[in-house]
């Protein structure tokens, strides 16, 4: 039978220090999603310039269209590639703890659900540190 | 037995939509970062390469229904995070609905945006 614990309100984020693993996933994911959805309309916004570069052939085949350039002046800043790092390891975290949270749904490795938790934050961490290279490459 | 704490709405569907498109978005995301950062490079970005990828028909597809998923689940998930803080009534009303235009703007906004790679209407 399951047993119920008090462990209060993870809203209340003042008791933080008193947070189990569980709770930490949540905020996390709560953290990542946000992130991840403000990134999207961004990321569409961004993308758009190929609307206005649609009818520029000349340029599209000389690579000067409005697109391109924007998207090529964007990579070259150190800021960007970094903010990008920061966005591969919000999207890991997010996808590694959402395939935590769908085996927790159908009730697989509920006993475990905490180490998983720090296995996602592992495994994240790992793929961030080992994507550094490819993300920074052609910016120096 | 164990007291209910969830994030979502008791008896709604929502929950479940959540998950159906958390599976998906799983494999798609996985895959866009992959084809995007890893199998092609940042610093190589151009409207050709971008418009041979998005002329392939199943591309297309692809990237249409990761939009429509993504922007599902993102702003579902915002519209379920801000009930769990305590959201109702009117504000929530109004919540609701300026999340179904934004995600509406936004669907519309990356299909043209496809569109214009492949060599469609932008409308």
């Amino acid at each position: 039978m399951s047993q119920s614990y008090d462990r209060g309100l993870v809203e209340d984020f003042g008791r933080w220090r008193e947070f189990s693993a569980g709770m930490w996933a949540w905020v996390f994911h709560k953290f990542t999603g946000w992130v991840l959805v403000g990134y999207l309309f961004t990321h569409i916004a961004v993308l758009s310039t190929a609307i206005s570069a649609a009818g520029q052939t000349q340029a599209i085949a000389a690579e000067n269209d409005v697109y391109t350039t924007v998207i090529v002046a964007l990579e070259s800043l150190l800021v960007v590639r970094i903010l990008e790092v920061g966005l591969l390891a919000v999207a890991v975290f997010h996808i590694l703890n959402g395939c935590r949270l769908l085996l927790v749904d159908l009730g697989v490795g509920l006993e475990s659900q905490d180490k998983s938790f720090y296995a996602s934050l592992i495994l994240t961490g790992a793929i961030v540190v080992a994507s550094v290279p490819t993300f920074l490459a052609g910016v120096f | 037995m164990a007291e209910r704490y969830s994030s979502f709405e008791k008896g709604g569907r929502r929950w479940l939509w959540q998950r159906i498109t958390a599976a998906f978005l799983v494999v798609v995301l996985a895959f866009h970062f992959f084809l995007l950062h890893f199998v092609n490079h940042a610093d190589e970005v151009s409207f050709l390469a971008s418009s041979a990828r998005m002329t392939d028909l199943t591309y297309y597809s692809l990237m249409v229904l990761f939009l429509i998923t993504a922007t599902f689940h993102g702003v579902n998930g915002v519209y379920n995070a801000l009930e769990n803080q305590g959201l109702s009534g009117t504000k929530k009303r109004v919540v609701k609905y300026t999340l179904i235009a934004a995600s509406v703007v936004l669907v519309v906004q990356g299909i043209r945006t496809a569109n214009a790679w492949a060599g469609l209407p932008t409308f």
